[in-house]
């Protein structure tokens, strides 16, 4: 599943999304950077309700497909900045992590 | 590639939300250098948790950073407090992040060996009150294979530990 594709599915919000085609290949969910940077796996989703400018280093440098907001947590404006320097596809959705991520172990 | 590149990066200790410009400054040039993306993703852990550290826990410090035509050497020197137990400090879960470190997502005492886990050879020496200096080796051919392999024996009480 791409990107777009989730997005429409689970009517994600868009706050930045450079590469929607980008493939979903599973995912990862968590708060603590360095446990992220050693579980995640280049193509997977991260859902976080971390909303700072790390975040997008961290998704970066692990070749994350895209950073699912959860909660409803807004990025930081330096995040938004990041995310569009280094294009960083990232959603979001006022959805709680448990369920969210129930739903996305369905689908993908 | 036929010759080494030398690259230098100065990492101000005082902005924990800038940090991780130098790992990022990296990546874009080994991506510039065609270097395999596996490699890249491991020596970007490596140089972004060690970024990290040289802010949150030593002021700051330098990265010096060699491309060869079989691995990529990083040294980063700070001259921070020092660690008084590497062994200690080398262990899964083991931080002295103060609160605002953690605020920001970091503190889970994971990034020693996440550095350990994506680099072929990593070497730690530190002083107490003079400093600390790492020393992490990436090979450029088959890292993943090297690195799981690896990652087996030194892991074997976690085996959700994967890469
Ligand atoms: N450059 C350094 N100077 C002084 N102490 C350090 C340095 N690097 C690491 N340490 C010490 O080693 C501990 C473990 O480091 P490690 O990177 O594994 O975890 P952390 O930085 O505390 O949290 P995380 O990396 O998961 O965000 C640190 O909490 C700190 O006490
Ligand atoms: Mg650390």
């Amino acid at each position: 599943m791409t990107v777009t594709e989730l997005a429409q599915q689970l009517s994600l919000t868009v706050f930045h999304m450079p590469e929607p085609q980008l493939e979903i290949t599973g995912g990862y969910t968590g708060d603590l950077l360095s446990r992220v940077m050693c579980r995640m796996k280049p193509g997977h989703i991260w859902v976080t309700i971390m909303s700072n400018q790390n975040v997008a280093a961290v998704a970066a440098l692990s070749d994350a497909a895209c950073v699912l907001l959860a909660e409803g947590v807004a990025p930081d404006e330096e995040l938004l900045i990041k995310a569009r320097e280094r294009g960083i596809n990232l959603l979001g959705s006022s959805r709680t992590v448990f369920p969210l991520c129930g739903e996305l172990s369905r689908l993908l | 590639m036929e010759d080494t590149i030398k690259l230098t990066y100065e990492i101000s200790g005082s902005d924990l939300l800038q940090a991780g410009e130098a790992s990022g400054l990296l990546k874009l040039r080994l991506k510039q250098l065609g270097i395999p993306q596996e490699v890249i993703r491991r020596v970007s852990i490596c140089m972004y948790e060690g970024e990290i550290n040289m802010v949150i826990h030593a002021n700051g410090g330098t990265a010096d950073v060699e491309i060869g035509a079989d691995d990529i050497f990083i040294w980063l020197k700070d001259t921070g407090p020092g660690i008084p137990d590497i062994v200690k400090a080398m262990a899964e879960g083991f931080s002295t992040a103060g609160k605002k470190a953690r605020d920001l997502g970091f503190g889970a005492g994971m990034g020693l060996p996440n550095m350990k886990r994506c680099s072929d050879e990593m070497t730690v020496t530190s002083t107490v009150g003079h400093g600390t200096t790492v020393f992490m080796r990436v090979h450029i051919g088959k890292s993943a294979d090297v690195a799981s392999g690896r990652l087996l024996h030194a892991s074997p009480a976690t085996p959700g530990y994967d890469i």
